[in-house]
């Protein structure tokens, strides 16, 4: 995974709540067995016509927001399916920061495991940092400081600090886990002993 | 001091805790399916690791597969490649698969539980948002991302953070002619779709208790609709009979050891819940949703909301988008839509009773003339089962089409979509924008209110139906 590095881009905003992994990402896009070459398809349905034209209204069709790489979207952002299409059409598109009041718990999960930073902030703070999509200015998102700078302004973040180190340092999930192999074995054996029928034995 | 049902199953399960909460833990089963899976093998591939334990992992194709005459194979080229991955993968990594034209292939929540591998306090996992179905065994299960697919398939074990206790409460008895399906929708209208974010939700009540094991699926499979990963019912002798003498359940001794076991599970008398909520069984009547968002539901008496009635400007704006996208003006009955297509099966209402729920309602009656209805049942064996008391007969001399197994339009991977502004009285679990094909407007039901809409070709009150 890639290290999560501090971010300095103009924000693209969608004002929709409830934005779910199907518009995110739908479902014809979900018969690849790759991760890569998503980003194209990244909310397809407001984002071409039926005819696969793009909609020139939409965001992330326009200049400079083609280019974002922070999303500022509405409360409960990433609801619906599992699918981790969602986070890995975001990062093929460029986002590797999404700021909303509220995600989902599965989507919240996955954009970790993808080196993507979901960040919560307060409703009104989401909304003065939208101001910035509009004007179409700059903003930071520094992890390590767990901080956004906008203007003059900053407005400080909170993150579990797991994850924290987890994104700053790329680190592979699996392999972390592996390190606890004896810890897993002996679990298996007591597993094994007390409930015999989960391996069938 | 006291825990509820899922403190229990998480503790149970704790192989290691490091100081910040953060934890492993071990999963007892993993379902597996085409389409959350492929990037997860190729991963293990490419970092040559193995999957940890085969025989706790069972995968089938459900997502992709065709629901017409399977005989010729899959024609579209990328379904087929998916589908024939799956093949591969579960070949080269020992795990058994149901494969398409294996009778038993089905949905993977409905296969789960049909085989026993299913199981009472266990952590079951699968690469799919509606796992959570398989609390209705007093299990805790729930959907996981295909990265955690990967780290599952080569650790047997997930890193998770503790979430809160939530607690739905339903007593009292269901009026005729409603579901539960429409316990859930209700439920879902109340609390809305992010209520249960960073919960496990536990049903309980007298309601609750009462339900048949299926019925009690279909209100957990729904629980991610309320934002909650997880949705957990106590196990009870109910449940035990339906385990008894499946093929995967445990037999002889193991069984006893297992149902000494299963008996105890349940949350504490005095056990802390974070959230409560409390619903009345003669409150709830047949639901139907009317937009874009499960939480956007109303009972078949009712009529579509007014945005400019909500003082919230978050949720006008949303009123107003879904009733642009489902094309629909406020303060119309929603008896008064007509409808297109019906669509009954899902893993939300693809089982043997919801078929007979909706075949007692199409009985003798014709389908409208204008409607294009069909039945997926959720398994091989589901069918199987219709087909010997005769219910495939019942839906197709009153115009239903029969289809084979799979997840079909509930989500439109497979040929089975809506057209743009196509209307569907639908049994699945999501009505969002595109879900059932591009401009497609659904509108949730029971299998009953479905089977009741293809016979009146509008939204209708199934118990104008019942005896």
């Amino acid at each position: 995974m890639q290290k999560f590095k501090t971010i300095k881009s103009i924000p693209a905003y969608l004002p929709i709540v409830n934005i779910d992994t199907d518009m995110i990402i739908p479902k014809q896009f979900l018969k690849t067995i790759k991760r890569t070459g998503l980003g194209k398809n990244l909310f397809y349905e407001m984002r071409y016509n039926e005819k696969g034209v793009p909609i020139e209204d939409f965001i992330l069709n326009k200049s400079p927001f083609n280019n974002s790489e922070i999303l500022i979207a509405g409360k409960n952002f990433g609801c619906g399916s599992s699918r981790e299409h969602a986070p890995w059409a975001l990062l093929d598109f460029g986002i590797t920061c999404v700021v909303s009041s509220s995600y989902a718990d599965i989507f919240y999960n996955n954009c970790f495991k993808n080196g993507i930073l979901p960040i919560v902030l307060p409703e009104a703070k989401i909304k003065e940092l939208s101001e910035y999509s509009k004007r179409k200015e700059e903003i930071i998102v520094n992890l390590e400081e767990q901080k956004i700078t906008f203007g003059n302004n900053e407005i400080d973040f909170e993150i579990d600090q797991f994850k924290k180190k987890c994104l700053l340092e790329g680190l592979d999930d699996i392999a972390l886990s592996l390190e606890k192999n004896p810890k897993i074995t002996e679990f298996e054996k007591k597993l094994s002993s007390n409930k015999p029928w989960i391996f069938n034995d | 001091m006291s825990k509820t049902l899922y403190d229990k199953i998480w503790d149970d399960h704790l192989v290691h805790t490091q100081d910040d909460g953060t934890s492993l833990l071990y999963v007892d089963r993993h379902l597996v399916h085409e389409v959350t899976s492929p990037q997860a093998f190729e991963g293990l591939r490419n970092s040559n690791r193995k999957v940890r334990q085969p025989n706790l992992t069972l995968a089938v194709a459900d997502h992709n597969v065709p629901t017409s005459d399977r005989s010729k194979g899959i024609s579209d080229e990328e379904s087929k490649l998916q589908v024939e991955t799956l093949e591969k993968n579960c070949d080269e990594f020992g795990i058994k698969l149901f494969g398409m034209n294996d009778k038993r292939q089905g949905i993977v929540h409905i296969i789960g539980p049909e085989q026993g591998f299913t199981q009472p306090g266990s952590i079951i996992v699968c690469g799919d948002s509606h796992t959570a179905t398989h609390g209705a065994f007093g299990s805790l299960a729930f959907g996981i991302g295909t990265s955690e697919v990967e780290h599952v398939l080569a650790t047997q074990t997930l890193v998770q953070k503790k979430s809160k206790n939530f607690r739905i409460k339903v007593d009292g008895k269901l009026s005729i002619g409603v579901t539960s399906k429409d316990v859930i929708l209700q439920i879902i209208g109340k609390i809305g779709t992010a209520g249960g974010t960073g919960y496990v939700i536990e049903y309980a009540g007298s309601l609750i208790s009462s339900l048949s094991v299926e019925q009690r699926m279909t209100i957990c499979n729904m629980t991610i609709e309320g934002g909650a990963r997880a949705g957990l019912i106590e196990p009870d002798e109910k449940i035990f009979n339906y385990l008894n003498g499946r093929p995967m359940s445990p037999k002889k001794e193991n069984w006893d050891k297992a149902l000494d076991y299963w008996s105890k599970l349940k949350s504490d008398g005095d056990a802390d819940f974070d959230k409560e909520v409390t619903l009345d069984g003669k409150d709830i009547m047949p639901m139907v949703t009317w937009g874009t968002s499960p939480q956007d539901v109303i009972s078949i008496d009712g009529r579509i909301p007014n945005p400019e009635n909500e003082a919230d400007e978050d949720r006008k704006n949303s009123i107003e988008r879904s009733l642009k996208y489902m094309g629909l003006k406020p303060g119309t009955a929603i008896k008064d839509v007509k409808i297109d297509k019906v669509f009954i099966g899902s893993c939300t209402n693809g089982r043997i009773e919801d078929l007979r729920d909706a075949a007692k309602i199409v009985k003798n009656k014709k389908v409208a003339q204008h409607v294009y209805a069909m039945v997926v049942p959720g398994s091989g064996l589901v069918k199987q089962q219709a087909e010997q008391e005769g219910l495939d007969k019942v839906f197709k001399d009153s115009g239903f089409d029969w289809r084979e197994p799979g997840c079909s339009m509930c989500l439109a991977m497979n040929a089975d979509k809506l057209k743009p502004e196509e209307r569907c009285a639908s049994t699945s679990n999501r009505n969002f924008e595109g879900r059932q094909g591009r401009g497609g407007r659904t509108h949730l039901v029971s299998p009953g209110m479905a089977a009741a809409a293809a016979i009146s070709g509008s939204l209708d009150d199934v118990r104008k139906y019942q005896n």
